[in-house]
């Protein structure tokens, strides 16, 4: 066969898309922008539901970059057209052609700061759910800006999702079980951390999610079905958090030595120039639009571009996987015609 | 009458047969951001008004969808109109203008 | 705090101020409850910085405080706030320049309207010519008196006689700043620093050598609120309001607070004397309150000029203990002088609050 496949983005969706396409006998090349594969999950400690440790998926995922799929580190692709049945890449330095192009750019993370009230990057103990992951990683706990360990937690849910006010009107879907899981682990390294979440909904929706749910529970984590109104800085960089308590219908307010923000899922940046040049455009919310929601989730409006993970829309590692699995076929199929 | 010591027990439950949901939907044909309410209380928690009374624009909203009027319209001049709901609604729900309708119907609605 | 971040969001929040050439327009209640304020602008203005800036005896209110409760119609206000532009153009001038953050919230939310609803502006300019024969033309910049002493912070520290700093300890004073809601919580891109933290006074109190406090309920309302004091029955809002404020800086101990809106300074000056009186209960040291002051007297202290003649006497709270502080030369005894050296009535002492008559 010999024929070409490129996939843009080395993330979980991009790894597993080349190692199905290399064993069919595609030859596959993956282009990712940043000096390492693994995308957004590399940088997770643990995973939700069963808080193994990222590095297990992430590592059996790129075991098999060793000639083919091969991958170009550090290198971004900036626009990609189609000529007759072949696919030009552009890189800053050189061009690439191709068979077949899988978009795998996945998501970036919403930049806090935009939602100026909560004080991102002002106050010093605010942090994001990413920064959180960075902690357990280095300090197996979360660590106050002045190095002490915190004792009263406060997670918010839906910061840039489902929030108009910063155009973003979708739910990200991860970060409900997200914050779940990070308020199990702070009880574990911290048991004796009151440790709070301030959510809309609770969005429980995959398997074992209900049951992390339920064990937060047990183990006292305190939920408030609540949004953060805003949130002001104290002596001492402690927070002070404003909701209301809407099961008793009254305003509410605390003060926390640490706030976790659950950041939501962006479109990735350069996604939307990229496509441009095929012809694509984003759906509503700024992610690649899917040729049909139900029948062709990973096609495209151009015959050989095809779309896997986070970058068609705000997804966990099992649907990123699932995607790049049917993508995978869907390559296959189109370039076995 | 007799007194027995007892007496048959008033039911409280909401009865959505019985309800009367004709303010909400006076007010969606005049706003329709009335309807794209998602409960978070932002509007309260930041409510000027509502660190001193008990007053809950969401549960204002919540009391019209349920057909507690009068509840309603009560609760609703308690709102200073000082517009700051609108600046942390997730929703864009036009609050101000809603207090403002719930008054106006006051008129039709009062039973 | 990190102050990177919070120079990050004042960096994305820089507006335009013109350099010279305002048309300056009052306040319609300041003159009474602040009357120095509005005097030491000018002079600032004038003599300190020499500016030109030019005001009509023919302007008139804005009418911003009947439009926010309601009973002035917007068709209305618009058509007043028309006539003062009119008035501007007439005068040769383009750089509008209001002394009243209500004033400045109103022509700001007036320009909006007219910029997105063009049919609005053309009814106005119906509404003016039937009304006055008059035509105007939009300002070409739109900057609040405070914006303007923001611009030239420098060039008013450079001139200085005193800095905000604690005489004795040689610290700099902690400051309270408090930004009238109109300013830039409706068009945050219309204020320096944008709604969440606005640099506009905080940029002269750095500047004059003193210190900003963040505290929880900095951003809370000051109790003015309109609907909250103009109807009587509501006023336990505003004095509520206004004591939460008080709660939460206390801890912090700010040595004065500087707002840049009439209401904010009356009612976080007055109620103090109020609370005093109801409560028994004072936020300043030693029995006094705290201090509150407009950007102008503030400007104008760190200038040298004489505080009664910026009519500080007519503070509800005792502006002196700040004045030691500073180590402002005054002459205690002129406080209730007038210009000429004539008495002036005396204040009734209040009971519960400290006050030196
Ligand atoms: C805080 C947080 C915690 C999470 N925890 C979990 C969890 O515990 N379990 C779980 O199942 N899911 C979790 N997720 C979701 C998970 O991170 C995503 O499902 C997954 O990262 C999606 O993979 P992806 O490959 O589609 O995208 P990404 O991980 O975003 O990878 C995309 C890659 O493409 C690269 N790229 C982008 N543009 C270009 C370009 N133009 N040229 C070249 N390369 C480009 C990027 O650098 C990146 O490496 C979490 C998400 C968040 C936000
Ligand atoms: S998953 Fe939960 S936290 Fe995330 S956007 Fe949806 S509702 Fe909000
Ligand atoms: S407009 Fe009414 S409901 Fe909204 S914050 Fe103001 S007082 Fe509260
Ligand atoms: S802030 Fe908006 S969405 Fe939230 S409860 Fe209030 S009106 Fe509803």
């Amino acid at each position: 066969m010999g024929k070409e496949v490129a996939i843009i983005g080395g993330g979980v969706a991009g790894l597993e898309a080349a190692n199905q396409l290399a064993t069919l006998g595609y030859n596959v090349i993956i282009f990712e922008k940043k000096g390492q594969p693994g995308g957004n999950a590399a940088k997770w400690d643990r995973l939700f539901p069963n808080r193994r440790h990222t590095s297990e998926v992430v590592n059996s995922l790129k075991s098999r970059l060793n000639g083919n799929p091969s991958i170009m580190l550090s290198t971004a692709i900036s626009s990609v057209t189609k000529s007759g049945n072949r696919f030009v890449l552009a890189t800053k330095g050189k061009n690439f052609e191709a068979d077949a192009i899988l978009l795998a750019t996945g998501f970036e993370l919403f930049p806090a700061e935009k939602k100026e009230e909560y004080g991102y990057g002002i106050y010093e103990n605010v942090i994001t759910s990413a920064e959180l992951e960075e902690m357990f990683a280095k300090h197996g706990k979360p660590v106050m800006k002045n190095g002490s360990t915190p004792s009263k937690i406060a997670f918010i849910h839906c910061v840039g999702s489902r929030d108009e006010k910063v155009n973003k009107p979708y739910c990200s879907k991860v970060c409900c079980v997200t914050a779940v899981k990070q308020a199990i682990e702070v009880k574990e390294a911290i048991p004796a951390a009151e440790v709070y979440s301030l959510y809309m909904d609770l969005r429980m929706f995959g398997p074992g999610y209900e049951d992390l749910y339920k064990e937060a529970q047990q183990i006292g984590i305190n939920f408030i079905r609540g949004r953060l109104s805003e949130a002001s800085e104290l002596d001492g960089g402690r927070v002070q958090i404003k909701t209301e308590d809407t099961l008793s219908s009254r305003p509410l307010k605390m003060s926390v030595d640490m706030v976790v923000l659950m950041v939501g899922m962006s479109p990735a940046l350069g996604t939307i120039e990229l496509i441009s040049g095929l012809g694509l455009k984003p759906n509503k919310d700024g992610f690649v639009a899917v040729a049909d929601y139900h029948l062709n989730p990973i096609g495209t409006g151009v015959e050989g571009v095809f779309v896997a993970g986070a970058c068609s829309g705000p997804s966990n590692i099992t649907d990123s996987v699932n995607a790049a699995r049917s993508a995978a076929i869907e390559i296959h199929k189109y370039l076995s015609k | 009458m007799v007194d027995f010591g007892y007496a048959p027990l008033e039911i409280k439950i909401h009865d959505l047969d019985k309800a009367n949901l004709t303010l909400g939907e006076w007010i969606a044909e005049r706003d329709e951001t009335f309807k794209h309410c998602i409960a978070c209380g932002s509007c309260t928690a930041t409510c000027t008004a509502g660190k001193f009374t008990a007053f809950s624009f969401r549960e204002m909203c919540h009391s019209i969808r349920r057909g507690e009027l009068m509840e309603a319209i009560t609760e609703s001049e308690k709102c200073m109109l000082c517009g700051k709901c609108i600046l942390a609604c997730p929703r864009n729900v036009n609050t101000r203008n809603i207090v403002k309708l719930v008054r106006k119907a006051n008129q039709n609605f009062r039973v | 705090m990190i102050k990177d971040g919070k120079k990050k969001v004042w960096d994305d929040y820089q507006k335009e101020i013109a350099d010279d050439k305002f048309y300056y327009v009052r306040s319609c209640i300041r003159q009474t409850i602040w009357p120095g304020s509005e005097n030491i602008y000018l002079r600032i203005l004038k003599d300190v910085l020499g500016k030109d800036i030019y005001e009509s005896e023919n302007h008139t209110t804005c009418t911003g405080i009947g439009y926010h409760s309601e009973v002035v119609p917007f068709e209305t206000i618009q058509t007043v706030v028309a006539r003062n532009f009119s008035l501007m153009k007439e005068a040769g001038y383009e750089n509008y320049n209001p002394s009243c953050v209500t004033s400045f919230g109103i022509y700001t939310e007036i320009l909006e309207t007219w910029h997105h609803f063009p049919d609005e502006k053309k009814k106005v300019i119906n509404f003016l010519k039937q009304a006055t024969n008059r035509d105007f033309v939009e300002p070409k910049n739109l900057a609040h008196t405070s914006d303007v002493l923001f611009k030239f912070r420098n060039e008013i520290a450079a001139k200085a006689k005193y800095k905000l700093i604690n005489k004795e300890t040689g610290k700099p004073l902690k400051v309270v700043d408090h930004i009238g809601c109109h300013y830039a919580k409706m068009f945050p891109n219309k204020g320096v620093g944008g709604a969440e933290y606005p640099q506009v006074l905080a940029g002269l109190v750095e500047t004059f050598g003193g210190e900003v406090i963040d505290y929880p309920e900095r951003r809370h309302c000051c109790g003015f609120g309109f609907r909250q004091y103009l109807v009587k029955a509501n006023r336990g809002y505003s004095i509520s309001a206004s004591k939460k404020k008080f709660e939460s800086m206390e801890p912090f101990k700010p040595d004065f607070i500087i707002t840049n809106c009439p209401g904010c300074n009356y009612f976080m000056d007055r109620w103090q004397y109020a609370l005093a009186e109801m409560e028994h209960k004072t936020y300043g040291e030693n029995g006094y309150g705290i201090p509150v002051l407009t950007y102008e007297e503030v400007a104008g202290l760190v200038l040298g000029f004489d505080p009664w003649e910026m009519g500080m006497q007519m503070h509800q709270v005792d502006v002196e203990p700040l004045l030691k502080k500073i180590g402002v030369e005054y002459d205690p005894s002129k406080k209730f002088k007038g210009a000429n050296g004539e008495d002036l009535p005396l204040p009734e002492k209040p009971n519960h609050i400290n006050f030196s008559v």
